[in-house]
């Protein structure tokens, strides 16, 4: 078991034939991810990397039967490209882009309202159920099977978890990056609650940073509804207020969205917080 | 993006906001020829920087005669004006905003800005204007009143009523304040703002309410689509190694300490900060070398860490995923060889091909040191700096 994605998961690629669409779907191939096909507008037809090339999400799902797409297309056409995923019915959009608009996301989210879709991103690392599905920019060798679910802001705070859970013998059960952006897909709240109900995950690592209150969000939710063990590491706690940490999301502003905030809600919640990202592997480990 | 209070005004100018009559002058000669042309009695010269507190430390001074404008527009411009929301070294006044003054009845606040967690835009108003709306908040949060708004709908009358009666207004001014909210929701959607704030929104002693301030932010993300709103960008607002950073994909922030950090991952970056500072060191800076880490990247990032004059030295931490690290150490060392690297470097490599990456930076003759873990490595770099104090 593990959330999202599962071997079985069939995928396509929007932005296929690009630089970046085609560099990641043949490390996702190579990595046995059931990738079926890709989506460019006017390359309809085409062969890429041995797979169909479709003109719209639509043809591509009905010759595919893809569930899942993965988004690599410019910021000013991501909106849109979300958008066709969801129109096309498909279940799970990972969008990998960075620097969408903020009201682009904004009217992207209201229009997702009522649909069946989930989107994870943007600005994310995307997802990976390890051996079985990898959706994303993620580097594929350091991860490996196992029991902890690891759910995070930032893309490379993402790979420290996973590789000090791989070290401790805990391996992962599914990744998910939810981005750094301040309107996003999927947040930690949902991201849990899957984690809660997954028999494999025994334990969750949540990785947040400064900027909004997604984390406050999530410890209420934590301490109401989450029974396995969560260790927590927040970025920024030295961070200046008022300026922007490289996301779009991480700023803090009139002592809002702070670390220290974060951290305490977490703990109040009966989280492991730690305060150096180095603990993280060797705390999961003695939680469980 | 930040822009100037009087281009703010100009903006909102075009979407029928009430300002303040005023003009700008960005030499003493300008403000000769405007205090020629007024006819009003009492003026108001602001300072025009990116940043508030501007009142309180004498960027904001009221004229009483026109000899009182042109000395105190020659007074400001050329210097630079330190405030609270400023670093030690203060903002170049470059130019004024000269304005007429008009008799206060009451200070009210109105701002419009992304809401994240409802992902909608949500206007703040309070009755108590004039102050740091963070404080009202804090202070008094049964003075701020919000009203959101959804983007199928948009603005609705029942939104502006909902703040006109909670600010008691008098009746003739609801649909004052509407037209206000109306421009502003107008403004926000079509040059893509981040937020618009008016603190104070005054009503003067006739009635009439006006933007006595205007201070509006923009989504760097969408600046490509508005040619318009990037024109207006004053770099000279800016911190100048921000920007050269900027250029070359480096996302840099200067802070205080001595110890130079150069990092992959905005979340990384903030996190060796974090460990640096747990140690007992002081990061000299944020700086995020980005994904496809390559030697060009790597010696211009080191060109700005070595900069600051105060850096000892430098802890490099690289997760090497798609970029292999026996990659990165090549770069690390090929930009050692062209720029003259005089602090110790301690690397912390980790991810694919680590162990070849460390092997590539151990013996070389340089000051560098490769770390065998980040813990190591935090430790490693403030004992180096303690070391050379």
């Amino acid at each position: 078991m593990s959330i999202l994605v599962d071997k079985n998961t069939r995928v396509i690629c929007q932005g296929f034939t690009g630089k970046q669409g085609t560099f990641h779907s043949q490390h996702a191939l190579d990595y046995g991810t059931k990738l079926v096909g890709g989506v460019t507008p006017e390359r309809g037809g085409a062969t890429h990397l041995g797979l169909p090339v479709f003109n719209t999400v639509d043809e591509a799902v009905k010759n595919t039967g893809a569930t899942a797409t993965v988004i690599y297309v410019p910021p000013f056409f991501a909106a849109d490209a979300i958008l066709e995923a969801v129109d096309a019915g498909i279940e799970l959009i990972v969008c990998i882009t960075e620097g969408i608009p903020t009201l682009q996301m904004l009217r992207v989210k209201a229009a997702m309202q009522g649909t069946k879709s989930l989107l994870i991103g943007a600005n994310c690392p995307g997802i990976i159920t390890p051996d079985e599905c990898k959706i994303g920019i993620m580097p594929a060798s350091i991860h490996q099977a196992g029991v902890i679910g690891i759910v995070s802001r930032s893309g490379t705070l993402t790979y420290e978890s996973v590789h000090q859970t791989t070290q401790q013998g805990l391996g992962q059960s599914t990744c998910v990056g939810i981005g750094g952006d301040p309107i996003h897909g999927m947040n930690f709240i949902d991201v849990l609650a899957l984690f809660q109900a997954d028999p494999k995950t025994k334990g969750i690592v949540m990785v947040g940073e400064i900027g909004g209150s997604d984390e406050e969000a999530a410890a209420e939710y934590i301490k109401a509804h989450v029974t396995k063990p969560v260790v927590a590491y927040i970025a920024g706690q030295t961070a200046p207020s008022g300026k922007r940490m490289g996301h779009a999301g991480a700023i803090v502003t009139g002592g809002k969205g702070t670390a220290e905030s974060k951290m305490n809600a977490l703990k109040v919640a009966g989280v492991e917080v730690v305060n150096a990202l180095t603990d993280i592997g060797v705390a999961m480990q003695r939680c469980l | 993006m930040n822009i100037h209070e009087y281009q703010a005004k100009q903006l909102f100018q075009n979407y029928a906001i009430p300002i303040p009559e005023g003009r700008v002058a960005t030499t003493a000669i300008e403000a000769e020829k405007i205090v020629q042309e007024l006819t009003h009695e009492s003026w108001v010269v602001k300072a025009q920087i990116h940043a508030g507190g501007r009142g309180k430390v004498g960027g904001v001074k009221v004229a009483k005669t026109p000899d009182e404008i042109f000395t105190f527009t020659h007074e400001l411009l050329g210097t630079r004006l330190v405030t609270k929301q400023t670093d030690c070294v203060g903002l170049p006044i470059d130019s004024v905003l000269i304005e007429k003054t008009y008799p206060i009845k009451r200070e009210l606040y109105l701002s419009l800005l992304v809401e994240r967690s409802a992902e909608r835009l949500v206007f703040v108003a309070s009755a108590a204007g004039g102050m740091e709306i963070e404080t009202v908040a804090h202070e008094m949060p049964e003075q701020i009143i919000t009203v959101t708004i959804h983007p199928a709908t948009g603005l609705q009358a029942s939104h502006c009523r909902k703040i006109a009666y909670a600010l008691k207004l008098e009746r003739a001014q609801h649909s004052q304040l509407e037209t206000i909210m109306r421009g502003m929701v107008e403004l926000f959607l079509a040059k893509d703002a981040s937020q618009i704030e008016i603190n104070p929104l005054i009503e003067t002693e006739s009635g009439e309410l006006i933007a006595l301030d205007a201070k509006i932010n923009f989504d760097d993300n969408a600046l490509a689509l508005h040619p318009d709103i990037f024109a207006l960008r004053d770099v000279r607002q800016e911190e100048a190694k921000e920007n050269e950073a900027q250029q070359f994909g480096l996302n840099y922030i200067a802070l205080d300490g001595n110890i130079g950090c150069m990092v992959n991952g905005a979340g990384l970056a903030m996190a060796t900060m974090d460990l640096v500072k747990s140690k007992g060191g002081f990061p000299a800076n944020f700086l995020d070398v980005g994904g496809g880490t390559n030697v060009e990247k790597v010696c211009e990032a080191f060109k700005l860490i070595l900069a600051d004059g105060t850096v000892k030295a430098v802890l490099v931490n690289i997760f090497g995923g798609i970029v292999k690290c026996d990659v990165i150490a090549q770069g690390i060392l090929a930009a050692m060889a062209q720029i003259e690297v005089n602090v110790p470097v301690v690397v912390r490599l980790e991810g694919t091909n680590a162990e070849q990456g460390r092997a590539l930076l151990t013996d070389t003759g340089l000051k560098l040191y490769a770390a065998n873990d980040l813990n190591h490595a935090a430790e490693q770099v403030v004992a180096l700096v303690e070391a050379a104090e």
